[in-house]
């Protein structure tokens, strides 16, 4: 699989499919696991969602499949934070909240990119959609406070990551950055949340999944996605 | 159009009261402010009559206990298998060989929870109660199709799945859209859509894997075989043992017999499967000159019996998913609930000191 030169736009753009495609795995592992019906129709919509997003970033550079399926996970090019595995609901609500600010932020920067204007729309939605699930647990009972408070504490050191720039994308980062710590913040207050401090947070400080550096359950998540693909080289489906 | 509707000022629907709606029998206890029979008495024929007419029963129309109860255990049970059915697919949704197939699998999976609720919400038209459904469904009082009891364990499954019980689901669910009750007839509409749409789906993936690789059509064979039997005994019993069908048939809610759909459904799959290159695992298919019809083999009605009785290759798996979900879940519920009471409350607060401004 030829890789795009570290640097360019492509490379920015593999990145940007990675994410999406990765998070859409991790919540179509929810499918039949919901707490109510009616989040087995927004999760799979939201998965969906990023799907046709990594479908149409990895078209533009290649064959779709033979990006998703055929690269190992040194090649993946998608932040740590959309890798971590789904945890209980708030985990995945805290997940959803982070990358869907930042998504929606970057996309808003990126008026000219064709992905943009309906991407936009769509990730304003997932950003709604964790929000409101955010004030419901942050602002819940004592169990769904803690639950919630744990999911932030403990994926907070993967959003210091989102930051780094992916150079030719038209973007401010620092503004990115700026805009995404005072939205988040302004969610988990009115949740009746703790913001850890600093951006990145106590302890290691997570990072390396643009580099392809990834933590140990990623592998997992790419052997069940790429299984029966690569068990059938050159076939069709 | 509505002509069973009992000049009552009450805003409640008939039976929505308390003691009445969901398992309400004949026996349910008299509702204000007329006792079940006088009620019969007075509305039994015009209910009668618009049934015999082909009108519409609306929510707020009298109707027979029996009726209601029929309804609600039928509308309940299909919604059941629409939830219960998106497991053995799901478990395929993180395993799709394409990123096309992904995307097709995870709509049709959502597609399938969006039909649940529908139903659910048809259901809850006549009184009964998600939440009290959701129990029977979870305590194994109230059932789901049989069909989902039967593992995934290909990705032709997928297909398989698809064409056949989607198949099947089209076949007894297009009558329903005539069905005598309003809520469900027009939640069958929109059902029958969507499931169409899955079908061709899964017709076109097995057709692209019995074109593919050997290995892919031995692939799209082996689940065929497995599903073919599965996919016929979701017509339900042979007729002479349907115990509520003559029932179902006076009241319009059922259009044909069992036997009658099964038969068009292999009516229709034996041309599709020799379309697909594929056969069905019946020596004793052969088409019927004098009957213009295709004859089949016997049905292992032992089986299905088994299956019905929580003894199939999934049952125990498939209920126990569900539960589990639901208990997982309590916390969130809990948590909205509390959170809804208290943003209510807060509402409440603001508009009194509003008001003593």
């Amino acid at each position: 699989m030829p890789e795009p030169e570290p640097g360019t736009l492509a490379a920015a753009e593999l990145a940007l499919a990675d994410d999406a495609l990765v998070l859409s795995q991790r919540l179509g592992q929810w499918a039949g696991h919901a707490p109510v019906l009616e989040e087995e129709v927004a999760l799979a919509n939201i998965a969906l969602d990023l799907l046709g997003q990594a479908r149409t970033l990895y078209s533009g550079l290649g064959d779709e499949d033979a990006l998703a399926f055929l690269r190992e996970e040194r090649a993946f090019r998608n932040c740590q934070l959309v890798e971590q595995p789904n945890g209980d609901f708030a985990a995945t609500i805290v997940r959803q909240l982070f990358f869907s600010t930042y998504q929606e932020l970057l996309y808003g920067q990126l008026t000219t990119h064709p992905l943009a204007t309906k991407a936009v729309r769509e990730v304003a939605y997932h950003r709604d959609h964790a929000e409101h699930w955010t004030l419901r647990l942050g602002d819940g009972t004592t169990e769904s406070h803690d639950r919630t408070q744990r999911a932030v504490d403990g994926l907070w050191r993967h959003t210091g990551e989102l930051f780094q720039p992916l150079p030719e994308l038209d973007v401010d980062w620092s503004a990115l950055r700026a805009d995404w710590d005072t939205r988040v913040a302004d969610v988990l207050t009115r949740a009746t949340l703790r913001v850890p401090e600093g951006a990145q947070g106590h302890g290691w400080k997570a990072g390396g999944g643009r580099q392809g550096l990834h933590t140990e359950s990623f592998g997992r998540l790419l052997a069940e996605m790429q299984h029966l693909h690569r068990s059938h080289p050159g076939a069709t489906w | 159009m509505t002509t069973v509707l009992p000049g009552t000022p009450s805003d409640t629907p008939a039976g929505a009261g308390p003691g009445t709606g969901a398992d309400a029998g004949p026996d349910a206890a008299p509702r204000a402010p007329m006792d079940a029979e006088a009620a019969a008495r007075a509305y039994g024929p015009a209910f009668d009559a618009a049934v015999a007419a082909d009108e519409r029963i609306e929510p707020r129309d009298w109707m027979p206990d029996a009726y209601r109860a029929t309804l609600v255990r039928q509308i309940a049970q299909h919604a059941h298998s629409e939830i219960i059915g998106m497991q053995p697919e799901a478990n395929w949704i993180t395993r799709a060989p394409s990123l096309r197939r992904k995307a097709i699998l995870m709509a049709k999976v959502q597609d399938e929870a969006g039909h649940g609720l529908y139903l659910y919400s048809a259901a809850e038209t006549l009184g009964a109660s998600r939440d009290d459904l959701l129990d029977k469904l979870h305590s194994g009082r109230q059932r789901y199709s049989s069909i989902f009891n039967y593992p995934t364990l290909t990705w032709a499954d997928v297909g398989a799945i698809g064409w056949l019980v989607d198949g099947a689901a089209i076949t007894n669910q297009v009558p329903l859209c005539r069905c005598s009750y309003g809520p469900y007839a027009r939640a069958m509409v929109r059902v029958c859509k969507e499931e169409s749409f899955h079908q061709r789906q899964g017709y076109e993936l097995l057709l692209e894997l019995s074109r593919g690789t050997e290995a892919q059509h031995a692939m799209a064979q082996d689940a065929v075989d497995r599903w073919w039997w599965p996919s016929l005994m979701m017509f339900g019993p042979p007729d002479d043992e349907s115990a509520h069908s003559a029932q179902s048939m006076e009241w319009k809610i059922k259009r044909h017999s069992n036997d009658e759909l099964r038969q068009r459904f292999v009516d229709i799959c034996v041309p599709q499967a020799e379309a697909l290159g594929l056969t069905l695992p019946d020596p004793d298919l052969k088409w019927n000159e004098e009957q213009g019809r295709w004859d089949f083999g016997a049905i292992d009605w032992d089986e299905f019996k088994a299956v019905l009785k929580g003894d199939g290759p999934c049952n125990e798996q498939r209920l126990t998913q569900r539960r589990t979900a639901h208990e997982e879940g309590a916390w969130v519920r809990e948590a909205a609930a509390a959170h809804a009471a208290r943003k209510q409350a807060r509402t409440a607060t603001e508009r009194e000191g509003a008001m003593a401004r």
